[in-house]
């Protein structure tokens, strides 16, 4: 049964201090793991929780704050010594060799040998007593990857048992399963918290974090917000503790922003059971002219996922899109820009700035994408573009030669949103694009939004800061556990009752 | 002088400068260039003339690597463009024609093209990692060529076709002046249309570019088939040089002199970033090496060794690590300390 508060600490970390160039990833936090207890670690996006991890698992060495397991101070130098001490891992990609067999991979290092080398038959026994344990009983010589994800990941808890893991560490271990298989994993992790393992768990899942844990531990912004036993601690309080409350006056914003928006009139987008199996069930959404339209939610919750279906950047295997009244195909950007749709993704480095070509280069991609290789923006022209849009956005430097990977988060931003608006689309889709920039940059990004709004600009954005959504949507639409669950006027709601609404409503209900 | 130094092809200029120097010193005749009938001829204008295969080669293979890419099966390409050029003038009734000649150029280097095309399509549309479907045609290339000339070399007696390799023209030899064509052709194209950037966005981050709305497909297809036209045209060169097509010999090895090229001449095999002055730079270090060699009589079995310690040479002076550590020497400011875990991730 689950560990009590008396139990004393197996993992121990004290005033833990990660530092990367720029950021305190992590400041000054305490957290405790228990023999026999499944312990959470909660957070939004950038909050330390995957820095947390990876201090306890060896691979970031620490700047200050002490480690101890089972009462006995250590200094990870490497993954390796962590595993030495009996942490073990199991990542959302699954770490082990697809190409062995499932033996192989459980026991993968630990063969039982003779005198001829590696006991193959008493290697593939052992698995499968190791496999049995857990309760599955699977052919040890079958190839890893003929099986599920699922299955792979209770191969890898097996592995872990075989290196006498007192402690487990889950990383988003549900996040490509289906139902059954989550409860199957839930059987699995229950089973060894009873034998007297210990197990962090972390998953952008609400549910399933109240269905396992024990007890929650919440990081925000790389401090340590609190400890709490899971049965005391309500939906409400933890999405209001990840999400905090720090405001920042932006009155003049808001007020853009609170207007009527004219909805009889045709929507310039309208989604209707737009999905995709295993990402997202079936949502509408609709945008009209001039329309600031939030979609609030965790990260995990579909957000991000609805709106690259919409983009066409993922193609949906159902539902049905109109742009301004007409039926439209979207299946890939391209079609989605050609119904003049821009899409800023929540991953800037990754999937937004090219990151090696001048700030002038990166702001007229669009443009350029938009006429083709054979019809080049004259340089009178790319200069007018270039200028008018740096000066608009107020890019730092100034400069349409520097090179955009040596701007800060916040220019870099501000360069993606230039490319887009000098597309001049109808309707543009923001995700998080306040996320890791500056105050300064986080303000000047949404006055923009809320000015071209009121010119007629329709806009999505997703931001994790509620207070954002409600300053400049008129609408909210809530997401959950990759469902839509509803949708709120937000003159009618404040950051509380969202956040009531984002951890409550639609409970147990299938939209 | 330090601006001038920063210029990415400041080093790839010094390594032939260099070249040429030790050369000019070795054998004073080096730089000598006399006039014949209105003709040049010497070391220099021979290097010219031998550079062309590799020199169009080695451009297609710029624009390939800019998108990520690369192209294996070049050489074959060009034994197959010179199997089908050779045997229709073999085959045909009079080999001496200049029509003739046109019409069997013509059909080589469009099957040349086609291969393009074949690789672009396993690469673009299908998928597959470029070094693995140009594998294919490198393997399967030099059957296919094979099976034109029924296994033989085909040797042809035809004069308009020998032009290519060894006639001039504005005192110049033919085969530079293709090689040249080619290169301004390309390197106008790709500057004053918006190819040249686009094909960099792509080859720096096809992801970002996809959803910038470009048409990375098109794009990386037309790369490839470039690569393969103009491999084509080199085949014809080749194979006029030698009055023959021979399926084993013609363009062996050429796709890592091509990738050296490249390379040398500063284009990053990562992609993105490309330099066609750069390239040009690069086949001419491996020309007047190869050049260097046969004139300084280093035995053939010898020659390999020779030849790959001078590249590493080359590559150490161009190697920006190198540069840090020869002004840390000679008691420039010693770098600040590295930011510690540089390589971690931070945390958005």
């Amino acid at each position: 049964m689950p560990a009590d508060i008396d139990t004393p600490p197996l993992v121990s970390m004290r005033g833990i201090t990660i530092r990367f160039p720029g950021v305190l990833a992590l400041d000054g936090v305490d957290f405790v793991l228990r023999a026999g207890e499944v312990h959470s670690v909660m957070g939004e996006n950038g909050a330390g929780k995957s820095t947390l991890i990876k201090a306890l698992t060896g691979v970031y060495a620490v700047d200050s704050g002490t480690i101890a397991v089972a009462g006995e101070e250590r200094l990870f130098g490497s993954t390796a010594d962590a595993q030495q001490a009996g942490i073990s891992t199991v990542y959302q990609e699954v770490n082990l060799c697809t190409n062995l067999s499932v033996g192989e991979n459980v026991m993968l290092g630990h063969e039982p040998r003779n005198r001829w080398g590696i006991d193959w038959k008493a290697s593939h026994r052992e698995a499968a007593r190791h496999l049995d344990s857990l309760g599955l009983q699977l052919d040890t010589h079958s190839l890893l990857s003929s099986h599920s994800i699922a299955v792979q990941q209770l191969v890898a808890i097996s592995r872990a048992m075989v290196l006498d893991a007192r402690v487990l560490i889950l990383d988003e271990p549900t996040s490509s399963l289906d139902r059954d298989e989550v409860d199957r994993l839930f059987t699995v992790i229950r089973d060894l918290r009873d034998h007297g393992v210990a197990i962090l768990f972390v998953s952008h899942f609400l549910e399933q974090v109240y269905e396992i844990s024990d007890r929650i531990t919440v990081l925000r912004n790389g401090r340590l917000v609190g400890e709490y036993a899971a049965k005391d601690l309500s939906r409400g309080d933890l999405v209001t503790k990840m999400v905090g409350r720090e405001l920042v006056e932006l009155e003049a914003i808001s007020e853009m922003a609170e207007r009527t928006i004219d909805r009889a009139t045709t929507p310039v987008l309208k989604a209707t059971g737009v999905g995709r199996r295993g990402v997202l069930e079936p949502a509408d959404l609709d945008v009209y002219d001039g329309e600031v339209v939030g979609i609030a939610g965790l990260l995990g919750s579909g957000r991000t996922e609805l709106v690259r279906l919409l983009y066409g950047a993922d193609r949906a295997d159902v539902g049905e899109v109109e742009v301004h009244g007409e039926t439209a195909r979207i299946a890939s950007p391209r079609h989605a820009i050609g119904h003049r749709i821009a899409f800023s993704s929540e991953n800037r480095h990754a999937e937004g700035v090219v990151a090696d070509l001048t700030v002038g280069e990166n702001i007229a991609l669009g443009i350029q994408a938009r006429r083709g290789w054979h019809r080049k923006l004259r340089r009178a022209e790319y200069d007018a573009v270039v200028t008018e849009y740096i000066q608009a956005l107020g890019v730092r430097p100034a400069d349409p030669n520097a090179v955009v990977g040596t701007l800060s988060g916040g220019n870099q931003q501000k360069v993606l949103l230039a490319r887009w608006l000098a597309t001049a689309p109808e309707l543009i889709i923001l995700d998080e694009p306040t996320r890791g920039i500056d105050v300064g940059a986080k303000a000047d990004i949404q006055r923009k939004v809320a000015e071209l709004a009121s010119q007629g600009l329709s806009v999505i954005f997703i931001s994790s800061e509620l207070e954002e959504v409600l300053r400049l949507a008129q609408r909210v639409v809530v997401m959950r556990d990759r469902r839509r669950i509803g949708v709120l006027e937000s003159r009618d709601v404040d950051v509380d009752g969202l956040i009531d609404y984002m951890a409550n409503e639609g409970e147990g209900s299938v939209a | 002088m330090t601006k001038l130094m920063k210029h990415r092809l400041f080093w790839p200029v010094c390594s032939l400068l260099t070249l040429i120097i030790v050369n000019t010193i070795a054998r004073p005749r080096f730089m000598k260039i006399t006039v014949r009938d209105g003709e040049l001829y010497g070391a220099l204008i021979d290097i010219l003339r031998n550079s062309a295969p590799l020199m169009l080669v080695a451009l297609g293979m710029t624009l390939v690597i800019a998108t990520r890419g690369i192209d294996l099966s070049v050489g074959a390409v060009m034994a197959v463009s010179g199997a089908v050029s050779l045997t229709i003038i073999d085959g045909s009734s009079s080999p001496g024609s200049t029509g003739t000649v046109l019409v069997a150029i013509a059909a080589g280097v469009g099957v040349a093209l086609l291969l393009g095309v074949w690789n672009g399509f396993l690469v673009a549309v299908l998928n597959i990692q470029p070094i693995i479907a140009t594998l294919v045609l490198m393997l399967a290339g030099r059957g296919v060529a094979l099976l034109i000339t029924d296994g033989f070399i085909t040797t042809v007696n035809s004069a308009p076709l020998e032009y290519v390799s060894t006639g001039y023209l504005l005192w110049l030899p033919f085969a530079f002046i293709i090689a040249m064509t080619a290169v301004v052709v390309i390197a106008v194209f790709e500057r004053r249309t918006a190819l040249g950037v686009l094909t960099e966005a792509v080859g720096i981050n096809p992801e970002a570019s996809r959803l910038a709305g470009v048409r990375s497909r098109g794009i990386i297809l037309g790369a490839y088939v470039v690569s393969g036209t103009l491999a084509g045209i080199a085949g014809i060169i080749y194979s006029s040089n030698i009055r023959a097509a021979d399926a084993n010999a013609a363009g062996d090895l050429i796709e890592l002199y091509a990738i050296l090229a490249v390379v040398l001449g500063g284009t990053s095999l990562m992609g993105g970033k490309f330099t066609i002055a750069g390239t040009v730079i690069g086949v001419l270090i491996i020309q007047t090496l190869k050049s260097t060699i046969l004139f300084l009589g280093v035995s053939s079995a010898q020659s390999p060794v020779f030849f790959a310690a001078v590249v590493i040479l080359v590559v150490l002076i161009q190697s920006p690590r190198l540069h840090r550590m020869a002004r840390g020497l000679t008691g420039g400011a010693r770098p600040a300390n590295p930011a510690p875990r540089s390589d971690a991730e931070v945390p958005a």
